[in-house]
């Protein structure tokens, strides 16, 4: 080890980051999130290489080619069905862990970049899963990427060029397909793994936040540890064992008994190939975009339904600058936010619903509605953080 | 907050059942009745098969999940040339069955991924006699569908009865109301049933062989995670026993 040491600090990180890694000790339910997506990136990426060794990136070949992974490649179902399982399930996590954020103030100073590098995570996300769904060349996957990509030729000026130059050709097609292929197994795997690795390096450069709200460094022991800490490793690594069997167990049940989840994880128009003379009768896209695509259905002209909609990610960026408040958790702050908090996650919810129907009148005045509220938050939170009043915040955490 | 864990997780689901407008008489296909599937593959073999692949799958394969010898499946299921390992495939050419229905046959394999075992329970129930149709037949699930009655001589045939609705827009629609028997078929209506039922139930089968597989696992899988996460809180619970 020593002989190790000397050429790699290997007992110097282990300690920093796991064995003498201090993190709060109140900790609940909604910390599993972080540790939960991780583990859900490492089952993308192996289940993802162990399909790439099969798949074929060939419109020719690639919806036949799912097919016969999922009956001639020994376990090449299971395999299938965890990295499309996998990614409904990595979108779940990603918004309870944001959901935590959002509660307990984890965006806030001194957490500001941690929260950005995780929405660029999001972001990077959503382009990830965005194209992969195109690979299995299905209906939808078709009609899907037609929708999404054709969003960027109504970009004045360069839009027709940007949309041509996106997909390789004047329409979806083989190009398509295999430059899809590129950019799903990796480049943006690559970016994500980047990002990953600097969102944790900045959580451990300022630590945790926890359910109070409160910075544990302030209240030291004589040895420099915080009274409130404890370490990483073996406290948590092991409660997240725990976490990830209850996430397992959800999971694979989904798994084994009902992958494609009614039509929810696994489109029923996806079943059917490609074929650009048929429309499906109801384009739309899997249920994570779905809020998105509902905001950009609401308005009638196609530019703004697009800033609209990418104006719903961009403004959670600002979120740590927006949130003006010196409180951080939900817990210490008073009625207003509280109703705010979930008037936004419940209009972001009602979005996604909204974003799978196929759009009654009356179901246009609901997502207008609430696209109206899920902007406000915003708003609100800007003006009402800047006096806000709150409930005396403690001095140590309390659980 | 347990509670609201509980309804962010189960919002999707409830979801799936708040969606679905049209209502279909539920097919019961029972995907682990061996002997369900291998009559399905029988009426599917001697009143689908010929126009209908199924060509992501295997005859082999199907052998060794309906646990049918080699010797059953080329005697009696096979009509064509193929190799017991070949795939389900057809003879006919798209081309001809473009002439000769106005639009090529789909294949089947994933049929019931992509409309869903009560659909296809339904719409082959609902055919109904239609002179002003080419083949002389419609149908009340999928509105003038190329395909003609193929099963009309176990079903006997039906005509069917719509009636007139008119919704506050004043537009008028004409759904369907019940079927009449003109003439009786070779099975009763519930042989007739279970035959569909049956066809659906194998069709289910080859959109996903892996079926089998996964809903054997299933508990076992759910029982060692039980097992597993059990553990893994006890010994968490060890754990915190000294963080106060």
């Amino acid at each position: 080890m020593a002989w190790m040491d000397a050429r790699l600090p290997v007992t110097k990180m282990w300690k920093d980051h796991m064995a003498e890694y201090y993190a709060p000790k109140n900790f609940n339910f909604w910390y599993f999130f972080g540790s939960l997506a991780m583990l859900v990136l490492v089952n993308q990426l192996l289940t993802g290489i162990w399909l790439t060794m099969h798949y074929k990136p060939d419109a020719e070949q690639a919806f036949g080619v799912i097919e016969y992974i999922k009956r001639d490649v020994p376990w090449g179902w299971l395999i299938r069905y965890l990295h499309t399982t996998g990614a409904s399930a990595f979108f779940i996590v990603v918004y309870l862990h944001m959901f935590r954020g959002l509660m307990y103030g984890s965006y806030k100073k001194p957490r500001e970049l941690i929260w950005v590098f995780g929405m660029i995570i999001y972001v990077a996300l959503m382009a990830e899963a965005f194209m992969g769904y195109v690979l299995p060349w299905g209906n939808m996957s078709y009609w899907g990427a037609k929708v999404i990509t054709q969003l960027f030729g109504v970009i004045p000026y360069v839009g027709d060029t940007l949309l041509e130059w996106i997909r390789g050709d004047y329409l979806i097609s083989d190009a398509t397909l295999n430059r899809f292929f590129a950019l799903h197994v990796v480049a943006v795997p690559i970016v994500l793994l980047v990002l990953v690795f600097l969102h944790i390096a900045a959580l451990h450069t300022v630590g945790s936040n926890n359910p109070d709200g409160i910075e544990i460094k302030k209240y030291k022991d004589e040895n420099g540890v915080p009274l409130d800490g404890i370490p990483f490793h073996p406290y948590y690594s092991v409660k997240d064992i725990f976490g990830v069997g209850m996430f397992m167990l959800i999971f694979l049940f989904i798994v084994f008994v009902k992958p494609d989840l009614g039509g929810l994880f696994l489109e029923h128009d996806n079943f059917t190939p490609a074929n650009p003379m048929v429309t499906p009768e109801h384009i739309k896209p899997v249920w994570y975009f779905t809020p998105f695509y509902a905001m950009l259905k609401a308005v009638p002209d196609p530019l703004g339904g697009m800033i609209i909609m990418f104006s719903a990610i961009i403004m959670l960026f600002f979120l740590p600058w927006l949130d003006r408040s010196e409180v951080k958790s939900i817990r210490y702050r008073l009625l207003p936010f509280k109703i705010a908090l979930s008037a936004f996650v419940l209009s972001f919810l009602i979005l996604g619903w909204l974003g799978m129907q196929s759009g009654s009148t009356i179901q246009g005045y609901m997502t207008i509605a609430c696209t109206f509220i899920y902007f406000s938050y915003f708003v609100f939170i800007y003006f009402y953080s800047k006096n806000e009043k709150h409930k005396p915040i403690p001095e140590r955490v309390t659980h | 907050m347990r509670k609201l864990i509980l309804i962010l997780l189960l919002l999707p689901v409830a979801q799936v059942f708040a969606s679905s407008g049209l209502h279909l008489e539920p097919a019961q296909t029972n995907i682990r009745s061996k002997e369900s599937l291998r009559n399905g593959a029988k009426y599917y073999m001697n009143y689908c098969s010929a126009c209908h692949s199924l060509k992501y799958q295997r005859y082999s394969r199907m052998a060794k999940d309906l646990e049918l010898s080699e010797d059953e499946v080329m005697e009696n299921l096979i009509y064509t040339d193929a190799k017991f390992t070949d795939h389900m495939t057809v003879t006919m050419t798209d081309e001809s069955s473009k002439k000769w229905f106005g639009k090529a046959p789909p294949d089947l394999t994933l049929i019931a991924k992509a409309k869903g075992n009560d659909w296809l329970y339904a719409y082959l129930k609902g055919f109904y006699k239609d002179p002003s149709r080419p083949s002389g037949w419609n149908n009340t699930i999928f509105k003038d569908a190329s395909m003609p009655h193929v099963m009309w001589q176990l079903q006997g045939i039906q005509e069917a009865h719509f009636e007139e609705h008119e919704d506050e827009n004043g537009f008028i629609t004409h759904p369907f109301k019940e079927f009449s028997k003109v003439t009786e078929g070779s099975m009763s209506d519930e042989e007739f049933d279970n035959t569909v039922r049956d066809i659906v139930n194998f069709l289910d089968y080859t959109a996903e062989p892996a079926k089998l597989i996964r809903l054997a696992y299933a508990p076992w899988v759910m029982l060692f995670l039980v097992i597993f996460t059990f553990l893994a809180y006890m010994l968490k619970k060890n754990y915190f026993k000294d963080v106060h």
